[in-house]
């Protein structure tokens, strides 16, 4: 599902290229768990944001089920996301001055869902991840673990086929952290492809595949594919 | 994603940070209030002298002695060489024309108005009994000049409002005697209180037969006939008869003027435009000043809200669609920024027109809507760079962003 061919990425400071990403070659199916770890500086971010569409290589192609993604216009890569991609946070990324269920309602919005089914899939969402009692409340009103489910809940809204999480966990503690793990992984039952980046080994030994990147590479992979 | 949703979205992120959007809807309101009160000043101006001049009567033609190219002392004048003057003759003659309705002679002067001890300088003006509705005069008690031959003096006057308070008092006027130089009128009427109609008070006038201020005055020419033409369509045809008349009796000489009055006003018309205008062109820099506030408030609504755009890019906003949501933002600031200084500025008007009832403050309708249409148009231009900023914002970096 996911396709990375001999994918790099350069980055330009100053007056220097610095590769944050050496030809990554990554392949990714529906359904997998796969967990990006490595030192900070390694290029886990890097390659999460390219999956994401958020960033484009420098060299190299992405295919996203089937289709080549990399030459896609802004315009094309959106309606993407939009439609594929779900992204889950370390800093959850709540708007502030909406409730928990427009929060959840946001990529709907965006997508231009009618009113009806908006309402019954937030209904749905906020019911899936105990927060009905809270859909009025505004993030600075919801805990930390209530904020992530949050987040998931929106990130799962428009049923994505992967789904990126960039230390979903980091601003949380043990127990909520393994709340919220337990959370994203009964998403691999939908065969969604659930991709974390963590430098927590307790986490990263969760997953199914388990890739070790160093300076922009990925050094070792443990686990198998599913 | 839908127009309303488009819409919901912009007035929540503007009740997200409420102090900002009312320091914009005051700051557009002013500016909208600002047009709209000052072109109301210069309409109320326009309007003062175009109702001033209406006073005066409606189609009249005006003659008057000599020939310049515009109405006023010629040069002729200056170095005491008067043009020939126009007879009583003359102004009945006029009275031949089809499109002429009624005239009133014109002589003026002043004299020593006195009644026992009393006594006074005023302006006197000989005329006949047509001045009254000619000139829309109202009388207030008694008649006006009697109709008659228009070269027979009687020996009767009628009093403005003014002189007949300060002669008389409370005391019955009409039928009394007064002296007028060195001769004696009986009064017999008194005109109604006008106030001042361009520049000549009624109110301080006397109005004595055509024939005896000429009499009194000791001279036979006439200051200015007013001609007043069945219609306004018959103004031009009045005006041309006139021309004609008097340059067949004046023995083929162009020695009178004719203006209309329909003329004069137009010229005030335009110069008083031309203010409005410019007053109102004036108080839109207001606008403009307004607009880039909104476009200086934006882009810092930008850059707090880099998060946010980072977050609605990641879940599949495009660039266009960013853009639009900040548009909307502006949109919505700019008409409710209008819509409040609209109110502000007709409240405004209103208080204007309380305090100075003579003046017809009226915002005209043109400049409520250049106001409205500058309001919004700056509210869009100057949130363009903003929104494109926003749009272009790379989402990596605007997510990392603390």
């Amino acid at each position: 599902m996911i396709q990375l061919e001999n994918v790099s990425r350069n980055f330009t400071v100053g007056d220097q290229q610095v590769a944050a990403l050496r030809n990554i070659d990554l392949h990714i199916a529906a359904g997998d768990y796969v967990s990006i770890m490595g030192p900070s500086g390694s290029g886990k971010s890097t390659l999460l944001n390219l999956i994401g569409l958020l960033d484009r290589p420098s060299s190299g192609t992405y295919k996203l089920d089937g289709g080549n993604v990399t030459d896609l216009t802004d315009e094309q890569q959106a309606r993407v996301r939009s439609e594929k991609i779900g992204f889950v946070f370390q800093s959850f990324h709540l708007v502030p001055r909406l409730t928990a269920a427009m929060n959840i309602e946001l990529p709907l919005i965006l997508a231009g869902i009618s009113p009806a089914e908006r309402k019954a899939r937030v209904v749905q969402l906020l019911e899936n991840y105990g927060l009905t009692d809270r859909a009025d409340h505004r993030p600075d009103q919801l805990s930390g673990g209530q904020r992530q489910r949050v987040a998931i809940a929106r990130a799962t809204s428009m049923h994505p086929a992967v789904l990126l999480a960039d230390e979903p966990t980091g601003n949380l503690d043990q127990t909520t952290g393994k709340e919220v793990l337990n959370l994203l992984e009964k998403l691999l039952e939908q065969h969604v492809a659930l991709i974390v980046v963590t430098h927590d080994p307790v986490i990263g030994s969760r997953a199914t595949r388990q890739l070790h990147m160093v300076d922009g590479q990925i050094i070792s992979e443990t686990g198998r594919s599913t | 994603m839908r127009l309303t949703d488009v819409a919901q979205f912009a007035s929540g992120s503007l009740r997200g940070s409420r102090t900002r959007t009312l320091l914009m809807i005051l700051a557009m309101s002013i500016g909208v209030a600002a047009v709209v009160v000052l072109t109301g000043l210069g309409e109320g101006a326009r309007r003062y002298v175009v109702n001033q001049f209406s006073s005066l009567g409606t189609n009249l033609v005006i003659v008057l002695p000599g020939r310049t190219e515009t109405a006023g002392i010629g040069p002729g004048m200056l170095i005491g060489q008067i043009p020939r003057e126009i007879s009583l003759d003359d102004a009945q003659a006029i009275l031949r024309s089809r499109a002429v309705k009624r005239i009133a002679p014109l002589t003026v002067g002043s004299a020593t108005l006195s009644r026992n001890a009393l006594n006074r300088e005023v302006v006197v003006l000989g005329s006949t009994s047509d001045l009254l509705e000619v000139r829309h005069m109202s009388l207030g008690i008694g008649k006006f000049l009697p109709p008659g031959d228009i070269h027979e003096s009687a020996s009767v006057c009628v009093l403005g409002n003014q002189m007949k308070r300060e002669l008389f008092g409370n005391e019955q006027a009409v039928g009394q005697w007064v002296r007028l130089g060195d001769r004696r009128f009986r009064v017999i009427g008194v005109l109604a209180e006008q106030g001042e109609s361009m520049g000549m008070r009624t109110d301080e006038l006397v109005i004595v037969p055509v024939a005896s201020a000429h009499q009194l005055f000791n001279t036979s020419g006439l200051f200015r006939v007013l001609v007043e033409a069945k219609s306004r369509e018959a103004i031009e045809q009045a005006k041309h008869d006139a021309e004609q008349i008097m340059f067949q009796r004046h023995s083929g000489e162009k020695d009178v003027t004719v203006i209309t009055q329909d003329a004069v006003l137009a010229t005030f018309d335009r110069i008083l435009t031309a203010l409005t205008m410019a007053v109102g062109g004036i108080a839109s820099i207001s606008l403009a000043v307004a607009g880039i506030l909104i476009m200086n408030v934006m882009l810092i609504a930008v850059s707090q809200r880099v998060k946010e755009i980072g977050l609605l890019k990641a879940l599949g906003a495009p660039a266009a669609q960013i853009r639009n949501l900040f548009f909307a933002e502006a949109i919505l600031l700019s008409s409710i920024g209008s819509i409040v200084g609209l109110i502000l500025g007709e409240a405004g008007v209103f208080v204007i027109a309380k305090i100075y009832p003579s003046l017809p403050v009226v915002a005209p309708w043109w400049a409520v809507l250049a106001a409205l249409g500058t309001a919004l148009g700056t509210g869009i231009m100057f949130s363009v760079w903003p929104a494109r900023r926003a749009a272009r914002l790379d989402p990596v970096m605007a997510l990392a962003r603390s």
